[in-house]
């Protein structure tokens, strides 16, 4: 059974976000936890650590997401930012060592609850990856796939439509529908795993480096999708690209690397959350400071 | 500036002294010559084999080779109707149960420790086991074979011989198979002397399956089951048949635990055609047998003009059967592999 939102007022509990009112003009402050809606709040994070093994490769995760925005998470390599992503949709589980530590709440519910079921969790926030990976089957049941296997057998050819008109993909393909998806082209790969991501009906798309196999002009034209998919779609994505993130987000998290010098572990965390124009203009952390004007990382 | 002053000519004499090939790779060349070499032996062993097999039999197959396909074993030299019908059917009975048995428990099995089982000292212990056991040579299969079915006990007997009762009974009034030197006990040691390797290549097909596609599946909703089913599966498929064929040839093609098991060599009954009917199967299954491995080492054996001929003009026939298999692998892994993408 799904548990009831929590009121407000238990969420807003303890600041989460590190952010100085006094340094921004009201109209770019990111909303407080007071300030988002229970129908606007989609994930509630905090002190979120993801271990592998013994091991914590990421820490101090506190984020408030919120309904049709999009949220970029940047920070260098080795930071934890994918790690973290992956945690939204239970992708982890994957790997046998991992675990999380701390509250991931999905509307409300605790998604590393026992009772939950990861199926329905990634049918419900979808993903695509780094790297364009179309199954070796035609482009319509490449699209289908994830109605497929949740048993619907009937309007697939309505879903596919829509799902490929939404990733900006139906003109260039309707009329090889049938033909296999490996001899697309890597931008048109990387807009049908978004489809197919689509097709699956979620209310969450996590996005891991979209861009990062793909030319500027292939990469011009996610940006756009995804600015068009905002309208319908709650988006996160981890990006290398800084201009990127300033581009398409509303908000955005820089994580940082703490290295232990006892055992030369390094592990992420996260640094600053708030407004991407906010964070790429007036930081209030050093480091945040420091990695977007290109001094470290 | 002239290109043609004597100092520019100089600098070019130099240059081309310093640059141009001096053809002096002499270890690279030796090497290549080596390998090249060793290349040519095995090919020249092989064609050397191939040309000696086909004249022992060229008599034999240039003179009546439908004869010989149709003929049947026996012991003396003296009429003409020396063949291999007795081994042909042996050998497809054998391949049909390597097909039925080991292929889908080896299948099976290495689905569940690719995809299933937790990685861990257990798990490492079997894969270790399971490729020792490919390494086993065929003859201890053969014990195997020997004490487990042909033999039997009473406790071995609820594994591997009541359940082939309960099969018989479906046909016939009698329980008919009571162990012993049957083509059940045949087939079931080959199946069990394959399963090893097709446990292996099956796995090894499975794990080549690209982590970007399961990610994908699971990343839109799929559980482990749609996973296998719709993207492991299918992507392993060619490797898995492409193994699973090669050991039904390495099947064929064994005579060491057959003898052991205790295949004819001698005087067998003419056997039936395969296609006449499930009653002569079912009877064959519980009757002693033969295979063409077995008829061949049988013959080689015996002294004189009438069976040296007539084994080499067996060899041959296993030959053509086993690359005939091999070549349908490779086209099959072909087939696949374009339809896969």
């Amino acid at each position: 059974m799904v548990e009831a939102n929590p009121p407000i007022d238990e969420i807003a509990k303890g600041v989460r976000m590190s952010i100085d009112s006094s340094d921004m003009a009201p109209a770019a402050a990111l909303d407080t936890p007071e300030q988002i809606s229970a129908d606007d709040l989609v994930f509630d994070v905090s002190d979120l650590s993801v271990y592998y093994g013994d091991f914590r490769a990421v820490r101090d995760v506190n984020m408030l997401i919120k309904r049709k925005e999009i949220t970029a998470l940047i920070g260098p390599s080795g930071c934890g930012k994918s790690t973290v992503l992956r945690s939204f949709n239970r992708m982890n589980d994957l790997i046998p060592t991992a675990r999380v530590e701390g509250d991931l709440l999905y509307r409300g519910v605790d998604l590393y609850d026992p009772r939950v079921d990861p199926v329905e969790v990634r049918r419900r926030i979808g993903m695509v990856f780094q790297k364009p990976n179309p199954f070796p089957k035609s482009i319509y049941d490449n699209v289908a796939y994830g109605p497929r296997v949740a048993g619907k057998k009937k309007g697939l050819d309505d879903v596919v439509e829509s799902s490929l008109k939404k990733a900006a993909l139906w003109d260039e393909v309707k009329d090889r529908l049938q033909e296999s998806a490996i001899g697309m082209s890597g931008g048109q790969q990387q807009r049908l795993s978004i489809a197919r991501a689509i097709a699956s009906d979620p209310e969450v798309l996590l996005m891991d480096e979209p861009c990062s196999a793909l030319d500027p002009i292939a990469t011009a034209r996610i940006e756009e999708l995804m600015a068009e998919l905002k309208d319908e779609y709650t988006i996160l994505i981890v990006t290398h690209n800084m201009q990127q993130a300033a581009r398409v987000s509303d908000r955005t998290a820089f994580f940082s690397v703490q290295v232990d010098e006892a055992n030369d572990r390094r592990t992420g965390l996260l640094v600053e959350y708030t407004n991407t124009e906010k964070l790429f203009s007036n930081p209030d952390d050093e480091r945040t400071e420091n990695y977007i004007t290109g001094r470290f990382g | 500036m002239v290109a043609s002053t004597l100092g520019n000519n100089g600098a070019k004499a130099r240059v081309e002294d310093e640059i141009f090939g001096r053809g002096r790779d002499l270890r690279g060349s030796g090497f290549r010559t080596l390998l090249l070499s060793c290349l040519g032996v095995s090919l020249l062993v092989l064609v050397v084999l191939m040309v000696q097999v086909v004249s022992d039999g060229w008599s034999v197959l240039s003179t009546r080779p439908i004869d010989f396909l149709t003929g049947v074993l026996r012991s003396q030299p003296g009429d003409d109707a020396l063949g291999i019908s007795q081994g042909l059917v042996g050998s497809f009975w054998i391949a049909v149960f390597v097909t039925f048995l080991a292929f889908p428990v080896g299948i099976a099995a290495a689905v569940y420790l690719e995809e299933y089982a937790k990685q861990n000292r257990v798990t490492t212990i079997i894969d270790t086991a399971v490729r020792n056991l490919a390494g086993v040579p065929s003859v201890v299969y053969g014990l195997l074979g020997l004490f487990l079915l042909v033999k039997g006990s009473k406790y071995t007997n609820w594994l591997f011989v009541h359940p082939f009762n309960w099969f018989w009974k479906l046909f016939k009034d009698e329980a008919a198979f009571q162990g012993q030197s049957t083509l059940i006990a045949g087939g079931m040691t080959l199946a069990i002397l394959v399963l090893p390797i097709v446990i292996i290549t099956a796995a090894e097909a499975i794990r080549a399956v690209p982590s970007s596609l399961r990610q994908g599946a699971y990343g839109v909703g799929a559980t482990k089951w749609d996973v296998i089913r719709t993207q492991v599966l299918p992507y392993a498929a060619p490797g898995i048949l492409t193994g699973t064929l090669l050991s039904l040839s390495r099947a064929i093609g064994e005579a060491a635990p057959l003898i052991l098991v205790g295949a004819i060599t001698g005087r067998l009954a003419p056997r039936e055609s395969v296609l006449s009917g499930i009653g002569s199967f079912t009877e064959q299954f519980a009757d002693k047998f033969t295979a063409m491995p077995i008829v061949i080492v049988g013959w080689i054996r015996q002294p004189g003009e009438t069976f040296q001929p007539a084994a080499g003009a067996a060899i041959v026939v296993l030959l053509i059967l086993v690359i005939a298999m091999n070549s349908v692998a490779v086209a099959l892994r072909n087939y696949f592999e374009k339809k896969r993408g």
